[in-house]
C-alpha cells in the first residue's frame, strides 16, 4: 500500500515537472534557488544569456540546461555580470574571449559561417531558378505545327 | 523525338544530368576527408579552439598547493624557458592515466600543475601516489582561474613560452606520440 503510494506521487511528481518545464514562466534550470537572482528581471536576462551559451562539459546543452559543474561555474559568472550592470554583449564578449565562439549555441556570422547562414536563400534561389526555366521551356516548346499531310489524314479520320 | 535534338542541346542535358553526380561526389571526398581526420586525430569535432593561444596567459594569484610552491601569472610571465602547465584534479580518471606520461616528460620540460576544484588534502594524496611530477603547484579550488584560461575539462595542458605567452594547448591527456611528435619539439623550438 506505501509502495503504491508512493508510486503513485513519483508519477504525480512527474507529470508535474513535465508540464512545469513546458510552461515558458516555470524554466527555472539552476540547481538550486539560491543560485538565482533576487530581482526577477536580472534572473530572467541571467537566463536569457545562459540559454545561449553552450556547455562544454554536454557540448549540445545550453549551460541553464546542464548540471555539470562547470555550467553550473558559468551559470554564477553570468549571474555575477548581470548583478554588475553589464550589457548581454559585454557578457558574450567575456565568454567568446575565454572559449572561442564555439561557447555560442547561435553562431555568428563570420567567413566561415556565411554558407551556414545563407544557405536558406542560396537554396530558395536556386529552387526558384529551376522552377522557373522549367516552366518557362514548358510553355515555350509546345508540340509543333502539323504539316500538310498530317492535316490531310486528320480531315480524313474525322 | 530525340533525333532532331542540336548537339549543343545535348552536351547541356549531359551536363546538367553530371551535376548531381558531381555535387554527390564532392560532399563524399569531403565527408570521407572528415572521417579520416577523425581517426588520425587531426581533426576533433568536440575540440575547442582555445583562443587563449598565442596570448600571454591571463592574470591570476593563487594559493600553494603542497608538496609544492605555487605560482601566479607573474611567475609564468617572467619565464625565460617553455614550462607546461598541467590542470588536473584528484577525482578525474584521466589525470590518473596520464601520470606516468607526465612523469616521464618532466626531466625534459618542467611541468607546473594546477589542482582544479580539487580539496588540497585529496590533490595532496593524489600527487604523493602518482610521484608527483610537478615543479610546482598551484590550488584553483573554486575553479575560476581555470574558466579565464578557457579550461573546460581537466586534464588540460598548456604549453607555455618565455616571457609567459601560451603556445600551445591540448584538451585532451597528454600521449606518448603527442609528447615527442608535438610538445618537446615545439618547446625545443621555444628555447632557441
Amino acid at each position: 500500500m506505501k509502495a503504491a503510494m508512493r508510486r503513485l506521487a513519483l508519477v504525480l511528481a512527474t507529470l508535474l515537472a513535465v508540464t512545469a518545464g513546458l510552461s515558458p514562466l516555470a524554466a527555472v534550470a539552476v540547481d538550486d534557488p539560491s543560485e538565482m537572482l533576487p530581482d526577477p528581471h536580472q534572473e530572467a536576462r541571467a537566463q536569457a544569456i545562459g540559454s545561449q551559451l553552450r556547455c562544454l562539459v554536454c557540448q549540445n546543452e545550453s549551460i541553464e540546461d546542464s548540471s555539470a559543474g562547470l555550467a553550473r561555474d558559468l551559470r554564477h559568472v553570468v549571474r555575477e555580470h548581470v548583478a554588475k550592470g553589464e550589457s548581454d554583449r559585454q557578457i558574450m564578449d567575456w565568454m567568446v574571449g575565454r572559449y572561442g565562439n564555439f561557447i555560442r549555441l547561435k553562431p555568428p556570422l563570420t567567413v566561415g559561417t556565411v554558407l551556414l547562414w545563407l544557405m536558406p536563400v542560396l537554396a530558395l534561389l536556386v529552387g526558384g531558378l529551376v522552377a522557373l526555366l522549367s516552366f518557362r521551356r514548358a510553355r515555350g516548346a509546345g508540340p509543333a505545327p502539323l504539316s500538310d499531310d498530317e492535316r490531310a489524314r486528320l480531315t480524313d479520320l474525322t | 523525338m530525340t533525333g532532331d535534338t542540336s548537339p549543343p542541346d545535348l552536351t547541356r542535358r549531359r551536363l546538367l544530368m553530371a551535376a548531381p553526380l558531381v555535387v554527390a561526389g564532392g560532399a563524399g571526398i569531403a565527408f570521407w576527408r572528415m572521417l579520416s581526420g577523425m581517426r588520425q586525430g587531426s581533426f576533433d569535432p568536440h575540440d575547442i579552439q582555445a583562443p587563449a593561444l598565442n596570448r600571454p596567459v591571463p592574470d591570476f594569484a593563487l594559493p600553494d598547493q603542497l608538496p609544492g610552491q605555487g605560482f601566479g601569472a607573474a611567475d609564468l610571465r617572467a619565464l625565460k624557458v617553455p614550462v607546461l602547465v598541467n590542470f588536473f584534479a584528484s577525482w578525474c580518471i584521466p589525470c590518473v592515466a596520464e601520470m606516468p606520461q607526465l612523469n616521464a616528460l618532466k626531466a625534459k620540460l618542467p611541468i607546473w600543475g594546477i589542482a582544479y576544484k580539487d580539496k588540497p588534502a585529496d590533490a595532496l594524496g593524489f600527487v604523493r601516489r602518482a610521484g608527483n611530477p610537478y615543479a610546482r603547484i598551484a590550488s584553483d579550488l573554486a575553479g575560476m582561474t581555470a574558466i579565464d584560461w578557457g579550461v573546460s575539462g581537466v586534464p588540460e595542458s598548456f604549453l607555455i613560452g618565455p616571457g609567459g605567452v601560451i603556445r600551445w594547448h591540448s584538451a585532451a591527456a597528454l600521449d606518448a606520440a603527442t609528447a615527442h611528435d608535438i610538445l618537446l619539439p615545439l618547446a625545443a623550438s621555444l628555447r632557441a
